[in-house]
């Protein structure tokens, strides 16, 4: 078995089965991290450049570590520390990264688009790990797999995702990936903050947070990007954490088990509080360590590809 | 010296004209019209035509020339060969340069510039000073020197309070003033705002920001009695909003890009930053609303935006490449392509479009078919298949999304200034 496309630019047009073989081979992934020599052979001697043009910390480690499971040669690339600052244009990096016989990129960038660019001025393999506002298929695959794993299935589970819905890679790349997986989503967050369009994306949309606790298995609650422009789509944090944020009393009320995700960073007391974001609903560490198990499948199956 | 075009079809909406005939031009003036004799034919180059059409010389009114400023993307020499190549012999050029045209010296360096060309160049002066919506440019001066109309193109003039003022200011030459519609707060994105901006990812630009101005502008034109022109206009609203400020008798026009008139944003699906501009392509309802428009006359001219950028700027990030594209040698093509030979306007509307109104809109004389007028015209081959290369482009960029694209319609000669384009070639005539 072998994916149909030699990048993951995103989990748009990415197909059922191809969803499938990834999660079902970061299940035999996961087993390795659990061993004592968390280490296998697989893509000895290929080499993978984590290009972030953007800064990120879980992201970035989880591929390095995945990559470095996988005996692969990492190497990191970030913008502080390249010649960015000195105005290289990003086709003259790419071109000189390539110079040096890489296989693989994974790349992270500011702009929508660039993965898809990338494919087109580069012959490795590209693996989009966050691009703009558009999408983060390893991100929305890591959360099918940690769905999964908890309810054993996806099909028929209904997924609310909460949040900045038009300013989320995450929102987009788990729209795609979960609706091809037949799962039900929905959106909730206040409608400045939903797309007009979602509706044309067969996607429900909820503006109040009590009744997507009560009519949802899941709720993938999104940062408020509280260091983006995200502040001028509501009145304040206060006025969001009352409306919008998870909280205990809210989950008591709605008197219902519903199992949470967050893609972390979290920003406790804003869009999920400490007790829930600690609290035994939530599988928020989960989702870290199965994102190295599922970084570890999407490197491993594009790298052993003909 | 004299030069004959045989079997041409003289066509000019502006003087009911369309019959097949020759013509004489003696040093650049048509000095005979209809059967030529011998002593016609005497020390005379003849030129055949085999019944191609000979209209008034087509005119864009909205061409970027990179000069002063950014002579690596575009002259105005070179802008002129690209204006010769697409069956254009007047042009009229935008403010965006550096400096700005904001001063009698700049039209005048670029009327200089194109002062021995075939092409007639046209300066719309900057309606501030910087276009920066502060202070009122020196437009009497502007005039004098050779300005035909004024905008701060790029963007709307900035407030209400400065537009009023331009409007008001510019009546005494009864020129226009072009208006980019586009409100300023809602400005900065990469695409029009729809389905395919949340599928892309891309920031972006809705359309009720071009619809505000527009509004604003059709507004202030009615009140203060000033002309407007709406530049590329992309909207279905916005084309809405025209054709009742034109009912109700307000001095307004409008132009569209052949872009606009027949691409929507679902080309931006593969990031392709030759499909990136401003106005942003639409939906296809306001494509729609576009070719209804052009139609009914609510569209009075066909405009290019010729936006000349180099192969850096646009080898980039989507989001992060300037707007624009080059137009002046497809325009033709695409009009006759995607307007005529589906029967969206007949060629006398097209011509009007593309020549008549744009020269009526900046009060420049209308070229004529008559003994001792200029000889200003282009001949046109409605149906001659050819293929878009980018590499035989006259203009120094190479911007444009057609390339080998397939296109029914060109331009094969174009004759003013006592010179004629022929064959890639200028001669002297």
């Amino acid at each position: 078995m072998s994916l149909s496309s030699r990048h993951l630019l995103g989990m748009q047009g990415v197909s059922r089965n191809d969803i499938q073989l990834i999660l079902d081979t970061a299940i035999t992934f996961k087993e390795v991290l659990e061993r004592p020599i968390k280490r296998v052979p697989t893509l000895q001697g290929k080499t993978v450049v984590n290009l972030f043009y953007e800064n990120s910390t879980r992201t970035r480690i989880s591929f390095e570590l995945a990559e470095k499971r996988l005996s692969a040669d990492a190497v990191n690339f970030s913008v502080s520390t390249s010649s960015v600052s000195k105005g290289e244009s990003f086709k003259d990096t790419i071109k000189n990264i390539e110079a040096m016989k890489v296989d693989m990129i994974v790349v992270r960038h500011a702009a929508a688009g660039v993965p898809h660019y990338l494919t087109q001025i580069s012959d490795s393999n590209v693996i989009n790990a966050g691009d703009g506002i558009h999408e983060h298929p390893t991100q929305a695959l890591l959360d099918m797999y940690s769905i999964r794993e908890r309810l054993g299935k996806l099909d028929g589970v209904k997924v609310c995702i909460v949040g900045d819905i038009a300013h989320s890679r995450v929102a987009l790349s788990n729209i795609f990936g979960l609706k091809t997986m037949g799962a039900d989503v929905s959106v909730c967050g206040p409608s400045t903050m939903i797309p007009k369009q979602m509706d044309e994306l067969g996607v429900k949309v909820i503006h109040n947070i009590d009744e997507a606790i009560q009519e949802n298995d899941v709720l993938n609650v999104l940062r408020i990007q509280l260091e983006r422009k995200a502040r001028e789509y509501f009145p304040s944090i206060r006025e969001y954490h009352k409306y919008f944020g998870i909280t205990e009393d809210r989950l008591a009320k709605n008197g219902k088990d519903i199992v949470i995700l967050h893609p972390g960073p979290i920003n406790r007391g804003v869009e999920i509080s400490s007790e829930v974001a600690d609290g035994p609903s939530q599988i928020i560490l989960n989702q870290v360590t199965n994102g190295v198990a599922v970084r570890m499948a999407v490197l491993y199956l594009l790298g052993t590809q003909n | 010296m004299k030069i004959a075009l045989k079997n041409v079809i003289l066509f000019n909406p502006d003087q009911k004209l369309n019959k097949k005939s020759n013509l004489l031009i003696t040093d650049g003036i048509i000095s005979k019209i209809g059967s030529l004799n011998s002593e016609d034919l005497k020390n005379c180059q003849v030129f055949e035509f085999n019944d191609k059409y000979c209209v008034p010389g087509l005119f864009d009114m909205h061409v970027h020339l990179r000069e002063p400023g950014r002579e690596d993307e575009e002259t105005v020499v070179t802008g002129c060969n690209a204006a010769a190549k697409g069956g254009f012999t007047g042009i009229a050029c935008m403010p965006n340069t550096e400096p700005a045209i904001d001063s009698a010296e700049i039209v005048s360096f670029i009327k200089q510039k194109a002062k021995d060309h075939l092409v007639d160049v046209y300066p719309v002066a900057a309606a501030t000073m910087g276009r920066k919506g502060e202070t009122l440019s020196p437009m009497s001066e502007l005039v004098e020197a050779g300005a035909v109309a004024f905008t701060d193109d790029g963007v709307a003039i900035k407030t209400a309070r400065i537009l009023k003022t331009a409007l008001e200011y510019s009546k005494m030459f009864d020129t226009p003033i072009i208006e980019h519609c586009e409100d300023e707060s809602l400005a900065g994105g990469a695409m029009n705002e729809g389905l395919n901006s949340t599928l892309l990812g891309l920031p972006p630009i809705p359309s009720v920001a071009e619809d505000l101005i527009v509004s604003r502008d059709i507004l202030m034109a009615e009140y203060t009695g000033g002309k407007v022109h709406i530049a590329h206009i992309s909207t279905k609203n916005a084309v809405e909003l025209v054709r009742q400020a034109k009912a109700k008798g307000i001095n307004i026009t409008a132009e569209v890009t052949p872009h606009h008139f027949h691409m929507t944003d679902d080309a931006v699906q593969t990031y392709n930053t030759n499909t990136k501009m401003n106005p942003p392509l639409r939906t296809s309802k306001d494509v729609e609303a576009i070719i209804e428009g052009l139609k009914d006359g609510t569209i009075d001219c066909i405009a290019s935006d010729h936006a000349p950028h180099s192969l850096e700027e646009k080898e980039m990030e989507f989001e992060y490449s300037p707007n624009g594209i080059l137009g002046l040698e497809t325009q033709l093509g695409l009009a006759l392509t995607e307007l005529y030979h589906k029967h969206i306007l007949s060629f006398e509307q097209l011509i009007e479009k593309l020549s008549i109104n744009p020269r009526k809109i900046l009060k420049l004389k209308v070229p004529k078919f008559e003994i001792g007028e200029k000889a200003n015209f282009t001949i046109i081959d409605t149906d001659e298949v050819w293929s878009v290369d980018i590499k035989k482009f006259k203009s120094i960029s190479k911007n444009s999304p057609f390339h080998n694209r397939l296109l029914k319609g060109k331009a094969i000669a174009v004759i003013n200034n006592s010179l004629f384009f022929l064959n890639e070639k200028f001669h002297s005539i």
